[in-house]
């Protein structure tokens, strides 16, 4: 039953993201003052907005995980910080390319993509942690610690890097008022979120799948635990 | 939550205890109970799991299933007290390389809020045979000199201690030290404290504790 | 039978610091190669990046804080390597010690190396690169202090994760420097107002974000750390 959903969840996504391609290439209009090129934000925002809701996921998980000592948060929180970072990555190259035309230059230090790609690194991090401890359950406290630490750290590097440039620059952003462009965003942001659920639900079960080959009871006991907790039956 | 462990607790309760390393399991399903004051001989091969048990009771780590009860304490849920009772001679010395032998003793000695630190810390050191004044640095030490230090910092527990695992204690040991050693056996004994004791000197053993628990690749075995 | 009192929080915090001061003066050999390093770390910036006095003048806030933060990986590192070697740590959680008083302690500890470290740089910047304290010792002292509290914090949480596994020393600086950069940028700002003057009074702004960040950090250390550190 729960694969049916996925799949139609797959299907779902693919087809509103096929909508959504139609409608930001072709239907919405034109920006005023960047033309065409303002089309790419009908890509780039949904994606940050879905790595930053990734990370906000992966920060519930990890808190939940110190509370609870539950594999499921450890997995979602593994699933979570995956998927954003593959957001927040294609979201930070997109960017990039939009910025190209628009500002002459590849990269340049606006407070959005300097926080964005210091939150890259610090994800890498975090995944990188993953990949090199051995035994799940030092892994998932170490990880859920490492990812409070960094969710925490978000609005002060924000800040801090806003306070930083601001004396130097001000930063012009795409506005969207007409209605046209606020729908064909929604529509988009809704096609994101759709596939963005569909990748952390697939990543959290292969997550689990591996959680539970990891821990399997000893061979010689005649009953396995109930469930994945991270505790030992107790006396 | 009732902190003062029943009188008539056994030392040790071990049910379904289970550890995993990885893919390897070090211990799978043991069970065991030891009476209040009692004395186990651990024996077993190398890597048979003696280490891991002897951890485990500690608290040191944490089990990967089944359960551990210390003098009626759970050892997860009421770790720090069953730290305070519990007391490990292991492989590792937890002793700080820079550090003078006295200087190690006297920082464990106020970390349990022993009054009169630095006395209580030279006491133990002349009784395991060592040489506070000298000032060495524990790096200087022999291997043997360590053991004696890791014993007299083990000292330090009574009176609250009620249970002394000793991982291979008598490793490393002049005669003189094994003597010292098998004293402390006894008089711990005497003073109610349960003693587990892990070594491959089966004579010694025996000749020393009452029980006997042997374990093979994880699992209790007939010796 | 004499009675026990097992000291408070802040009672056994001081004995770890003590602790730990007390080794690293057992082996000055280290913190001499620490401060080397540090001073190679500064005389690189000047060759790598030109003679240019007024350039180097400009950015010597910048050069002070890169070279306290690569000497912290260092320290940071050695903090924990020491409670390694014989498992100490281990002794110390099943004396029992309250981990969060390990945490203070060691924090503080290199905390104060760092510091300690900085005073002794600030005069040969003053050599090297010509930089005057155009705001007083007092203010630079402030930076100083909460610019090494800041990096000591997430530093010390951070390498009683990354030394216990493989690939400790890549770990330490990949988790620590996105995470430091908000208390970077304040530090080196500040000390650049310090050295060249403050017309706007921005030094308030920048300060407080450290001290922001300061209580962000020591408070999830104090929270997080036993966690850590049990197994």
């Amino acid at each position: 039953m729960a694969q049916r959903t996925r799949q139609g969840l797959f299907a779902l996504a693919v087809a509103m993201l096929a909508i959504g391609a139609w409608l930001g290439l072709s239907w919405a209009p034109p920006d005023r003052e960047m033309g065409d090129v303002q089309r790419i934000m009908y890509v780039h925002v949904p994606s940050m907005w879905m790595a930053l809701l990734a990370m906000t996921l992966n920060f519930a998980c990890s808190i939940g995980y110190l509370l609870k000592k539950s594999w499921a948060f450890d997995s979602l929180a593994e699933a979570s910080a995956e998927v954003g970072m593959l957001f927040g990555a294609v979201g930070l190259a997109l960017g990039s390319i939009w910025a190209r035309p628009t500002w002459g230059v590849w990269w340049t230090w606006d407070p959005r993509l300097t926080t964005a790609a210091i939150l890259l690194v610090a994800y890498a991090g975090y995944l990188a942690l993953r990949r090199f401890v051995e035994d799940p359950e030092r892994r998932a406290v170490w990880a859920a610690v490492t990812g409070i630490v960094a969710f925490v750290d978000v609005p002060l590097i924000w800040y801090s890097v806003q306070w930083w440039r601001s004396i130097h620059q001000i930063q012009s952003s795409p506005k969207t008022v007409d209605p046209q462009m606020v729908l064909t965003l929604r529509w988009n942001t809704f096609a994101f979120l759709a596939l963005g659920i569909f990748f952390i639900w697939s990543r959290y079960r292969v997550a689990q799948s591996e959680r539970r080959h990891e821990l399997a009871a000893p061979p010689t006991l005649p009953s396995a635990p109930q469930g994945l907790t991270a505790s030992g039956v107790r006396l | 939550m009732d902190e003062t462990p029943a009188a008539s607790a056994p030392a040790i309760e071990l049910r379904a205890l289970s550890k995993r390393f990885g893919r390897h399991w070090a211990l799978a399903g043991v069970d065991y109970t030891l009476a209040r004051g009692d004395s186990l001989l651990l024996t077993g091969p190398n890597g048979s799991g003696k280490t891991t048990l002897l951890r485990l009771i500690a608290t040191a780590i944490s089990p990967s299933f089944g359960a551990i009860r210390v003098a009626g304490l759970d050892a997860v849920r009421d770790r720090e007290e069953l730290r305070r009772r519990t007391g490990l001679l292991s492989h590792s010395s937890f002793l700080y390389e820079d550090l003078t032998g006295e200087q190690n003793l006297v920082l464990a000695a106020r970390l349990l809020g022993i009054p009169d630190a630095q006395n209580s810390a030279r006491s133990l050191l002349e009784r395991v045979g060592l040489d506070w004044r000298s000032g060495r640095p524990v790096r200087q030490f022999s291997a043997g000199m360590r053991k004696r230090a890791a014993i007299a910092k083990l000292l330090l527990k009574p009176p609250a201690l009620v249970l002394a695992l000793l991982d291979e204690p008598f490793g490393e040991l002049d005669p003189s030290g094994i003597a010292l050693m098998e004293r402390l056996i006894a008089e711990l004994l005497a003073n109610g404290v349960a003693i587990v004791l892990a070594t491959h000197m089966v004579d010694q053993g025996r000749a020393l504790c009452r029980q006997r628990l042997h374990l093979q690749e994880g699992r209790v075995a007939s010796p | 039978m004499n009675a026990r009192h097992p000291p408070g929080l802040l009672e056994g915090a001081f004995l770890i610091l003590r602790k730990d001061l007390l080794i690293e003066w057992h082996t000055r050999a280290r913190l001499n190669a620490l401060l080397f390093f540090a001073l190679a770390t500064l005389l690189i910036f000047s060759f790598a990046l030109g003679p240019d006095t007024k350039l180097l003048e400009q950015n010597a806030g910048g050069y002070l804080w890169l070279a306290i933060l690569f000497a912290s990986l260092m320290a940071l590192g050695e903090s924990f390597r020491v409670e390694r070697e014989n498992a100490s740590l281990d002794g110390l959680r099943l004396l029992p010690v309250n981990p969060r008083a390990v945490f203070l302690g060691k924090a503080l500890g290199n905390a104060a190396i760092l510091f300690g470290l900085s005073l002794v740089l600030i005069p040969v910047m003053v050599g090297l690169f010509g930089v005057s304290l155009a705001l007083g010792l007092g203010s630079l002292g402030l930076i100083l202090v909460l610019g090494c509290l800041a990096i000591s914090a997430p530093g010390t949480l951070y390498s009683a994760i990354a030394s216990n596994g493989q690939a400790r020393d890549v770990l330490l600086p990949l988790l620590l420097f996105p995470l430091i950069i908000p208390a970077l940028l304040a530090a080196v700002k500040a000390t650049s107002l310090v050295f060249q003057g403050d017309p706007m009074s921005q030094l308030n702004s920048w300060l407080l974000l450290l001290g922001g960040f300061n209580l962000t950090y020591w408070g999830l250390g104090v929270a997080l750390f036993p966690q850590v550190i049990e197994e």
